[in-house]
């Protein structure tokens, strides 16, 4: 784990609503939400079904498995924390849920990177408090 | 009963543009409308609605009303729409009057965000304070940052999709920097080739520098009044025929494809039923263009060619002086300048009015 002098990014900082997640990554376990009432499944964080309005929304771990629907490469420097790594990755990935979150892929090259590759989720520990969900290619 | 022919635009203001330091954004706004009376020949004391372009400016909120000193008035908002804020404002003036609830209402945006001592790409990345409460933080987290990536990463699905190319958006940058070498208010009026295009760094790839907007200080103001109250005044009318809206939002789910498949589809649709008129009759094009990318679908989604055949569509040059599709005649924001939906908007009424010289 890298240490908070080493990690020059921004960091999330988990409020109550979002605490099921980050307590998840913690875990290595990539936590989505789910409507209880319709069965919608919801990314970010959200208080209310964005389908039924219901309140009922609860917190389900997802496969971790997906595909890249896009990506993108950073050249521009607009945090210093990414100077070293320009161009970087963001990637939108496809979960086998239904979803389309964006994430970064690690574990290639970024002249590796194709749309429809298979992708699975791996874990980035940044702190003791916060973990962030990465994809790299399925194995 | 629809609005079609009921209303006019009657008065334009464009304050320069671009590189204009040290103003502010009521500042660039005042002189705007000011500008857009004396076009009109309309005096202050007629305007009874003002609909302010809200956007990342703080000074363009309700507040302006009491800045620029315009009291009793009939109709106020601060609107929001994106870029399509100004096609939404017209829209909404054009109900007012039609509904006589105002007569003579200016429609207003303005914009400081360049200072002398930073670049244009740092303009609107804000202060490298971010948000970073909760999911919300996870973008900043991953280095997303600014509005690029969102449009950069539909750009790169659409090659995925249909095998359009770099060439092809370059043939867009260059089309309207020849719009741009004959508009004087244009801020890049060098002349564009496609090796400088392809050779211009990337800012996020697959977007090359000249794939993206220019950001711009500046102000512009446009007024709408009643079609009969245009007769009387000094600019040719500009009727407004048709409108239109489309939003599909994105919830994030993979059954829709937003960025590939836009709103344009239904608003443009929509504008051309009400003004009863088909794509065959349009002979002039003036669309948001924040990208490139941006020209490419927004063809697509209102007909002028296939899904997906954006690409070969715009590749022989016809948005280009001289090209059978006439598109961002000004240069857009591409070339000319960065004021939201007001770069399309006043470029349109430049055009409509039979002002705009050579081009």
């Amino acid at each position: 784990m890298a240490n908070s002098t080493d990690y020059q990014k921004p960091i999330p900082i988990p409020d109550e609503a979002s605490k099921p997640f980050f307590d998840g990554a913690k875990q290595h376990r990539l936590m989505i939400q789910q409507c209880s009432s319709c069965g919608t499944v919801m990314w970010p964080v959200k208080s209310r079904c964005d389908n039924c309005l219901n309140a009922n929304v609860t917190w389900v771990q997802a496969s971790g498995k997906g595909t890249l629907y896009s990506f993108a490469l950073m050249h521009q420097i607009y945090h210093p924390g990414f100077a070293s790594e320009i161009p970087y990755n963001i990637a939108e990935v496809d979960l086998e849920e239904g979803l389309r979150i964006l994430s970064n892929v690690v574990g290639c090259s970024n002249n590796e990177l194709h749309i429809g590759m298979s992708l699975e989720v791996t874990f980035e520990d940044v702190t003791d408090e916060v973990t962030l969900p990465k994809f790299k290619p399925a194995g | 009963m629809s609005v079609k022919g009921k209303c006019a635009i009657v008065g334009l203001g464009v304050t320069a543009m671009g590189k204009v330091y040290g103003r502010s954004a009521s500042d660039f706004a005042a002189e705007a409308i000011k500008l857009a009376l004396d076009d009109a020949g309309l005096q202050k004391e007629e305007v009874d609605g003002l609909l302010i372009n809200a956007n990342l400016s703080p000074e363009m909120g309700p507040l302006l009303q009491m800045t620029l000193g315009f009291e009793d008035l009939a109709l106020m908002n601060a609107m929001n729409a994106y870029g399509s804020t100004a096609g939404t404002m017209i829209q909404y003036a054009a109900m007012a009057i039609e509904q006589d609830l105002a007569n003579v209402v200016v429609l207003v945006y303005a914009d400081a965000p360049l200072t002398q001592s930073r670049g244009s790409g740092s303009s609107y990345s804000g202060t490298g304070v971010f948000p970073m409460t909760g999911m919300n933080g996870l973008r900043f987290a991953y280095g997303y940052y600014g509005a690029n990536p969102g449009y950069a990463l539909a750009a790169r699905r659409h090659m995925y999709l249909f095998g359009t190319t770099n060439e092809q958006l370059g043939t867009i940058a260059i089309s309207q920097r020849k719009w741009a070498q004959m508009n004087p208010w244009a801020q890049m009026r060098k002349p564009l080739t496609m090796e400088d295009y392809l050779n211009s760094r990337y800012i996020v790839e697959p977007f090359h520098l000249f794939d993206c907007c220019l950001v711009s200080n500046g102000g512009i103001a446009v007024i709408l009044t009643s079609a009969e109250r245009a007769k009387s005044l000094k600019q040719p009318p500009v009727y407004v025929l048709g409108m239109g809206q489309g939003a599909p939002g994105d919830n994030q789910r993979t059954d829709r494809e937003p960025g590939i498949y836009t709103g344009a589809k239904q608003s443009g649709a929509t504008a051309l039923k009400m003004a009863g008129v088909e794509l065959k009759d349009i002979d002039i094009c003036e669309l948001y263009d924040c990208y490139t990318y941006t020209v490419l679908v927004t063809l697509e989604d209102y007909g002028f060619c296939q899904k997906g055949e954006g690409g070969a569509f715009v590749s022989d040059g016809k948005l280009a002086p001289g090209g059978s599709l006439p598109t961002n005649t000004g240069g857009g924001q591409l070339s000319s300048y960065y004021m939201w939906g007001f770069t399309p908007l006043s470029e349109a009424v430049v055009q409509a009015r039979g002002q705009a010289g050579e081009r």
